[in-house]
């Protein structure tokens, strides 16, 4: 009998997909030098290093977050095991602490007490209107007021000396291999992108250091309307937002090159129609079409309530039906660049020389055409990327993004921005939530930026 | 030229049958009438009378394109497809699905909507230019470095961001501003000083940091060393010859958007209370009224191939090189 069933939901298999593409990729460049040019060029540049490793970070939470399964609950008679119904992923898991300290509704964050008055019993008869303890923020203190601050500052010390130690190590371990002197390492001009890597890398490892330590014992964004605590759900978003970002280019792509580079190839009336169908489509705002699109599938989905076995994923269905629909209504501006770089192409002398030699168009496509667009490819989903993480807190407030069950920062931002008129104003779920997309989104538009310098610098006029 | 405009505008026409097309697919086809009547209902166990009284209403209970019950030309004016479809083309929006008539709507609230986004496109010019201009200016130096950093930075937060932030700042803690609201006449413009701040710093990163490179592309040209090879002052150089240059993408670049801006922006007004168009877009979408989205995705359709026309006719003033054929 197995402790848990894995289940393997859409998103995740898309992801799998990805994971698995990306590192087909990332072996067929290491084996070709012209291949591995540009990215030299993204490894010497100390911002793409350093946003590199913040992104990875968020890429780890996120792919922990995708291994999904159910946990066993019990036998039934026959020995067999049973699973639950609930579906739970690896970070709930390693965040079970998280996940199980919910309080009754708002808390500050570090508070010790609940955000509202509530009448409580005393143990010795009678009852008081105040602001009673929380169930597990601060619990292990017998005087919250008293002791909290050196509590803090103990806990805050031990996980900076504790992320501090983990970075010194692996630095030393990395140092090691590649034979370089201690005294040297923070001056070498030749090692700056690394060492501008190496400070990411300590100010995450500091980040996990503190989490360790401070966030079993308080809830250090607070918690909602609820009781949740915020930080699990700003952890729990990260996922949401990496696969809008991700997928919907993902499930773009195969259209958008296939028509971009035929439009351009072949020119006549299939570049015609393939104009005509892209510019209809760009022509309708793009918000309306997603708008349009999310209404019906709720209608479909709330007319056909039968067809899906669980909210989880029925909430994974919605996600991956609005990368699609997000993919639809951008993949216009790939499909153009492709159009006009193709009709570039189609006049070298090497793509001549395939025609006068009797290739088919089929194996010019391939061989000639796409793998020299592919770099433009590359460009547009690494661009692409921050937007889409940007609009889909903007689609979730309009109620047209991720299930409202679905953790993500849009539905984070909407549920909490009405509580800025309370007195004290709620502002915790709102900053959690924009502070982590805003780390990403930066990230990414750092790492962008390089990126297409370091592939295609012109393209910089037309994006 | 003439010639060029008829014929972009009769190319306009299969596009807008396009997007029409698209519109009835998506909100006929792929989606009955009957599916809209349940949602708008409610329950699961809605009655058949109730459906259709719903459908009758509104004239969702005729054939889909073809009528064979009716006679002459009846057969296809008497369908869904003519009522809800065809009518847009002469800009007949009809009735909303709560039963007001959308086009008179439309013209009450494109009126919000312009007193928002005119002043921030044109005071988001002026400082977008100004100070891309200024980094142009000490391009390679750190002033340049940071302000370009400031820019990534502004440009990756989110938008919600700046209009929460905005409303709380100014309107709740400094109290500078009311945090919503919109009223009728001069007495609108203190409801309209926060959003328009608001738009204009949020775009400011992207806008900025795409002028400077603008710039930086006409910097490095022959025409502008030999103006600085004939002994012109820097200032001179900029703002006669750079800029002038550079001016030419940015002006194509707003002439696109100009049509649009009746639409009006969809987050600003929402969170602001503005009865514009794009609160009305909201509103239409959360009510889930598909009539006056079907009639906004029209006209957003139509207002984007106008600004492409403009466009195109725009850069054959700015730019005498620039022949149309």
């Amino acid at each position: 009998m197995m402790p848990f069933q894995p289940v393997v939901l859409a998103t995740d298999a898309l992801i799998y997909l990805l994971v698995l593409l990306a590192g087909s990729l990332a072996w067929y460049t290491r084996r070709h030098a012209h291949l591995r040019a540009p990215w030299r060029r993204v490894a010497r540049s100390r911002t793409a290093m350093g946003s590199l490793v913040v992104i990875a970070l968020y890429v780890l939470i996120g792919l922990l977050d995708t291994l999904h399964y159910r946990p066993a609950s019990g036998e039934d008679g026959n020995g067999q095991a049973r699973y639950a119904s609930e579906v739970m992923s690896v970070l709930d898991l390693i965040a079970t602490p998280l996940r199980e300290h919910s309080e009754k509704t708002y808390s500050a964050p570090f508070a010790t007490h609940l955000y509202a008055r509530e009448t409580i019993e005393l143990p010795g008869g009678g009852q008081v209107r105040d602001f009673p303890r929380l169930k597990w923020g601060g619990a292990h203190l017998a005087d919250p007021d008293a002791d909290r601050g050196a509590d803090l500052l103990i806990r805050v010390l031990g996980g900076v000396v504790l992320g501090g130690t983990a970075w010194l190590l692996s630095l030393a371990v990395a140092l090691r291999r590649r034979g370089h002197r201690w005294r040297r390492w923070w001056r070498d001009p030749a090692i700056g992108p690394l060492r501008s890597a190496a400070w990411a890398g300590l100010a995450v490892l500091v980040l996990l250091g503190l989490t360790l330590t401070l966030a079993g014992a308080y809830h250090v964004l607070g918690t909602d309307k609820v009781g949740e605590d915020v930080f699990y759900q700003s952890l729990k978003s990260i996922r949401t937002g990496l696969v809008i970002g991700t997928l919907t280019t993902l499930v773009m792509l195969p259209a958008a090159i296939l028509l971009g580079i035929m439009a351009g190839y072949f020119r006549g009336w299939v570049d015609d129609v393939i104009q005509y169908l892209y510019t209809t489509l760009s022509s309708v705002p793009g918000v309306l079409l997603i708008a349009a699109a999310v209404l019906i599938m709720q209608i479909y989905m709330s007319n056909h309530q039968d067809e899906f076995n669980s909210l989880t994923e029925r909430a994974d269905l919605r996600l991956l039906f609005l990368c699609v629909i997000l993919g639809v209504t951008s993949w216009t501006s790939l499909c153009r660049l492709l159009r006009g770089e193709t009709l570039k192409l189609r006049q070298l002398e090497y793509v001549q020389a395939a025609q006068a030699f009797g290739v088919g168009h089929f194996t010019t496509l391939m061989r000639h055409i796409l793998p020299n667009v592919m770099h433009i490819v590359l460009i547009v989903v690494v661009l692409d990327f921050s937007g889409l993480v940007l609009a889909e807190a903007v689609l979730s407030y309009i109620n047209i993004g991720v299930d409202p069950n679905t953790n993500s920062w849009g539905n984070m931002i909407n549920s909490a921005r009405l509580e800025l008129a309370r007195e004290p104003v709620v502002w915790w779920s709102l900053l959690a939530a924009f502070v982590f997309m805003f780390v990403l989104v930066l990230a990414a538009n750092l790492f962008a930026d390089v990126v297409r310098d370091a592939f295609d610098p012109r393209l910089r006029e037309r994006t | 030229m003439m010639a060029y405009i008829v014929r972009r505008t009769l190319y306009a026409i299969p596009i807008l049958i396009g997007v029409n097309l698209l519109t009835f697919l998506l909100f006929f086809v792929v989606n009955s009438p009957d599916d809209m009547a349940r949602m708008h209902l409610g329950a699961k166990r809605v009655t058949d009378e109730a459906i259709q009284q719903w459908k009758h209403e509104r004239g969702y209970d005729k054939p889909l394109v073809w009528n064979s019950a009716a006679r002459g030309a009846g057969v296809v004016t008497d369908t869904i497809f003519f009522d809800k479809s065809l009518r847009l083309f002469a800009f007949d929006f009809g009735q909303s699905d709560s039963g007001r008539n959308i086009g008179h709507d439309i013209t009450q609230r494109m009126w919000p909507s312009l007193a928002i986004a005119i002043p921030v496109l044109l005071v988001g010019l002026l400082v977008n230019i100004s100070f891309s201009l200024l980094l142009a200016f000490f391009r390679g130096t750190y002033l340049d470095l940071w302000g370009v950093v400031l820019c990534v930075a502004m440009m990756s937060i989110s938008g919600l961001f700046y209009i929460i932030g905005g409303q709380v700042l100014l309107g709740k803690l400094l109290n500078l501003f009311p945090i919503s609201g919109y009223d009728v006449g001069a007495n609108a413009w203190k409801f309209l000083v926060l959003p328009v701040i608001i738009g204009v710093v949020s775009a400011i990163g992207a806008g900025s940091r795409w002028y400077r490179t603008l710039f930086l592309e006409e910097i490095n040209k022959d025409f502008v060393r030999s103006a600085r090879a004939k002994g012109l002052s820097e200032q001179r150089v900029l703002f006669g010859h750079v800029l002038r240059n550079a001016l030419i993408p940015i002006l194509t670049g707003v002439v696109v958007v100009l049509p649009s801006l009746f639409m009006g922006s969809l987050l600003l007004e929402s969170f602001f209370g503005v009865p514009g168009l794009g609160s009305y877009t909201i509103d239409a979408i959360n009510r889930q009224d598909f009539a006056i989205v079907r009639a906004m995705v029209f006209l957003g359709a139509a207002l984007y191939i106008l600004g492409l026309l403009l466009t195109d006719i725009s850069y054959t003033i700015a730019d005498p090189r620039v022949r149309l054929e």
